[in-house]
């Protein structure tokens, strides 16, 4: 399993694309942002939460279509399928490099760019803790999308489309813990939600997404 | 060590091969013959457990099995000696040196795959199931794009590391490994156009 992860994240940073583009994009999007609602600060700074959490899942799901479509084109995920590993272990240790290498740098740039949207100085703290709790849920939602659509030509775009609404519930707790967070209100019921979500798709979904493989392996 | 017993399997929802039953003791090696889509690939990704068989069953110590297929499963961003170790600790191994020199190898360790030729890929490719350990080899077109010189290569790491050491292989090929093993033509065990069973209830 280690071998595994080890391997994917070398295959991240060495191909490009993993760290990079994911963050190069959540810059991008936040950024443009302000050109288009214009500069008054009274506005950035109320709509920011929700920018930055709809930027960081639409980063989040550049890089999901290369989680299984490259190990099933050179017949990588035939070989670990009949491996000792079991098929629900390979999606939990998927998932979690996806984690790794786009959940987690979106999670310790975002601070960065809140300042570019003005956001209130008391959310910065529930913004960093949101996104940590927050993004491992995308990276399995979105494993689990990825497996659903393996072996399909232009499988991405049908992945976007399925994994975008499992999204929902995680942004909007997420972005309601920052938002609360910023206005000094108390934020650990949607922190506590999003914790929940995030634990319960860690316990249900690779499961998912192994039946999904299998079939899509036949 | 290998008993496959009125084995009917199906590709895409269609029967391709009925009634099929074989023997293969442990140290041989059983060469599938057979023209074009008459079911070679299908009957090897059934025996590795890659798609359920519609019945009939195969038998062989669990968690022995390994596939070779036309991809050979290289990653193109590692070099030569990480896609090996990979595998190899996967499977709980880990790399002997002479797997190296056995695969001619040797001279490519630390090239990164992607700048491999074809053949020399679908050598590291064949590598892989010196590193992984595993006694049953169900292997498809093993040969495919390698010179000569690298099929015999490979014919005498099969015969002399595997088989001696008391695995089986079940290969389709469609030339001469010059390997001393059984050839069996899958021809008589086509299944009848009209046969059932082959739809897939589970999504009926």
């Amino acid at each position: 399993m280690i071998a595994l992860l080890i391997r994917d994240m070398r295959l991240a940073v060495r191909a490009g694309g993993g760290f990079g583009l994911g963050l190069a994009f959540f810059l991008i999007v936040v950024v443009l942002v302000p050109f288009g609602v214009g500069p008054e600060t009274a506005v950035l700074t109320r709509i920011a939460p929700g920018i930055l959490w709809v930027a960081a899942l639409l980063a989040a799901l550049l890089s999901l279509d290369r989680i299984y479509a490259l190990d099933f084109e050179d017949g990588s995920l035939a070989l670990l399928a009949t491996s000792p590993l079991p098929l629900e272990g390979v999606s939990l240790i998927k998932a979690l490099a996806h984690f790794i290498t786009t959940g987690l740098p979106l999670t310790l740039a975002a601070p960065a760019l809140g300042f570019l949207l003005n956001l209130a100085p008391p959310a910065y703290g529930y913004l960093l803790l949101s996104l940590l709790l927050g993004t491992p849920a995308l990276s399995v939602i979105g494993t689990f999308g990825a497996a659903l659509t393996v072996g399909l030509k232009r499988g991405g775009l049908l992945l976007s489309l399925l994994v975008l609404p499992l999204y929902v519930p995680t942004l909007i707790f997420g972005a309601e813990a920052v938002r609360r967070g910023g206005e000094g209100l108390d934020a650990s019921t949607p922190l506590l939600m999003l914790a929940g979500i995030t634990a319960g798709t860690i316990a249900l979904l690779p499961f998912a997404t192994a039946a999904a493989l299998r079939i899509n392996l036949r | 060590m290998l008993q496959v017993t009125d084995l009917h399997c199906a590709r895409g929802g269609v029967p391709v091969i009925a009634d099929l039953s074989f023997d293969v003791p442990a140290g041989t090696a059983l060469i599938l013959r057979g023209p074009n889509g008459i079911g070679k690939t299908t009957l090897l990704r059934t025996l590795a457990g890659l798609q359920p068989a519609l019945s009939g069953s195969a038998s062989f110590p669990e968690g022995e099995a390994a596939y070779a297929s036309h991809t050979d499963g290289v990653k193109t961003a590692l070099t030569v000696t990480e896609n090996l170790t990979f595998w190899a600790e996967v499977h709980g191994n880990s790399v002997a040196a002479d797997i190296f020199d056995a695969f001619d190898l040797a001279d490519l360790q630390h090239r990164t795959a992607g700048t491999l030729s074809a053949g020399q890929k679908r050598r590291l490719g064949l590598a892989r199931l010196g590193v992984i350990g595993r006694k049953v080899l169900f292997l498809d077109e093993p040969t495919v794009s390698l010179d000569a010189f690298s099929v015999k290569l490979f014919a005498a790491w099969l015969r002399d590391t595997h088989l001696a050491a008391g695995g089986v292989a079940v290969i389709a090929t469609h030339i001469d490994l010059g390997l001393d093993a059984p050839a069996l033509d899958l021809t008589p065990y086509k299944a009848k156009p009209d046969a059932s069973g082959g739809s897939d209830e589970a999504f009926l």
